[in-house]
């Protein structure tokens, strides 16, 4: 599974992709994380309130820090 | 994505499980309210033996008093704000603005700046995602003027400190300032000061169909619950120190000294105070207990609210992260615009309430 954190670098941003790792690993899932921080490549995303999340591709979170239960959903597994 | 078997699916049930659990946290919240001033009155006075009168008898009970009710009343607002901000989104709020025109448009702006839930550090995305929707730059202002101005954790420190009026006041004052500035920067016809950049990106659709689903009430309690977390977490040392000095000056620094310095009569109060809010950004916690004791020694309510909105909407981060999309000369002019309408604000209410 490849995950994209899209944000230009702000606080809450490394902890969205800290959180994800997190869980990722307690879930014992095979998980790339990739933090995207270039504008262009966020809007392209359609992203317009950072922290955002893409998960293969497909933009399933946008807006603030999500909650822990949140991403253990949107990891599945 | 699709969604793996064995996840339970969204049918909706007539009550959502965690409603009792609200129900239950919200009559806590009520009685814990109610109890505090008693329960203080009886510690400080009673069972510790303090004279209401003397300097520790006033500057312990301003300490510990309003240190749990704005500690509470910052859990319940905090939490109730982003239970309702919960149905809002910046995509929402863009495609309600899309096609609107300068004036309905900056009114509905400031108002949805309020209701989004956004962080300034959204700004860049939020400019560019708006301005290449058609939303009109002056009405994008808007949007970026009052989402900081009309600050959750400012109001509620307002209301706790100064009383429900002086945060209508505030709230009010703050979406008018932000309605106007952002039409007036819009007559200017400032678009040629926006970065080429902005126009030109390719902007993406956004959340998918089936991740934009309608969260259930439960994650949306939890996000209120973790929102209270992050803010409390964050503010809680500037407030104990704020309200710290703030109680030491209530008890012990005498009315005379800061009636010379801020009552209305000083032409000059409200610009220093404007000088002094813009450094001070992000500090609202530690600031207003502060001035909530200044308060009470008489200074001018129109000092007060220029003060708080120089703190909380001229941020120089803010700022320098906007200086990607727009050029120094639209910065420049939208501190003018802005600056000025909060001095505007501060010696009007000085003239109607002074």
């Amino acid at each position: 599974m490849n995950v994209k954190v899209l944000g230009p670098g702000c606080a809450n941003c490394s902890a969205t992709v800290a959180l994800i790792e997190q869980v990722a690993k307690a879930k014992g899932l095979d998980v790339t994380i990739e933090k995207v921080e270039d504008l262009p490549s966020i809007m392209s995303y359609g992203v317009m309130a950072t922290p955002g999340v893409v998960i293969d591709g497909s933009v399933v979170h946008a807006g603030g820090r999500p909650t822990q239960a949140k991403i253990e959903q949107l990891l599945g597994g | 994505m699709s969604t793996p078997s064995g996840v339970t699916s969204r049918t909706r049930r007539p009550v959502d499980p965690s409603w009792p659990w609200v129900g239950a946290a919200t009559l806590a919240w009520i009685a814990a309210y109610r109890t505090i001033l008693p329960f203080w009155n009886w510690a400080i006075y009673d069972a510790l033996g303090l004279d209401p009168a003397s300097h520790w008898g006033q500057a312990a009970h301003f300490f510990f008093y309003d240190t749990t009710k704005i500690l509470l009343l910052l859990g319940g607002i905090v939490f109730l704000v982003a239970v309702l901000r919960s149905f809002m989104s910046v995509a929402r709020t863009r495609a309600l603005l899309g096609g609107k025109r300068e004036g309905v448009g900056n009114v509905l702006a400031a108002g949805l700046g309020v209701v989004t839930p956004f962080c300034s550090c959204s700004a860049v995305p939020a400019f560019i995602g708006f301005v290449t929707a058609g939303v009109p730059l002056g009405v994008t202002l808007s949007f970026l003027i009052a989402s900081p101005m009309v600050d959750v954790v400012a109001v509620t420190l307002l209301y706790g400190l100064f009383g429900w009026r002086i945060a209508a006041l505030y709230v009010v004052s703050g979406l008018v300032l932000a309605t106007l500035a952002g039409f007036f920067l819009g007559r200017l016809k400032l678009e040629r000061h926006v970065e080429g950049f902005v126009y030109a990106m390719q902007v993406g659709s956004g959340l998918s169909v089936d991740a934009d689903a309608a969260p259930t009430w439960r994650e949306r309690f939890a996000g209120g619950l973790d929102e209270v977390r992050t803010v409390v977490g964050k503010i809680w040392p500037y407030l104990l120190v704020g309200i710290g000095v703030g109680a030491a000056i209530h008890g012990w620094v005498p009315e005379s000294f800061f009636v010379r310095i801020a009552s209305p009569d000083n032409v000059f109060a409200v610009p220093m105070a404007v000088l002094l809010g813009i450094p001070l950004y992000g500090n609202v916690a530690g600031i207003l207990p502060l001035v909530g004791a200044l308060q009470a020694k008489d200074i001018a309510m129109g000092t007060l609210l220029a003060f708080m909105m120089a703190v909380v909407a001229l941020s120089l981060p803010e700022m320098i992260l906007l200086r990607q999309v727009l050029k120094p000369r639209l910065i420049a002019v939208v501190i003018a615009v802005v600056g000025g309408g909060i001095l505007f604000t501060g010696y009007l209410f000085n003239a109607i309430l002074g």
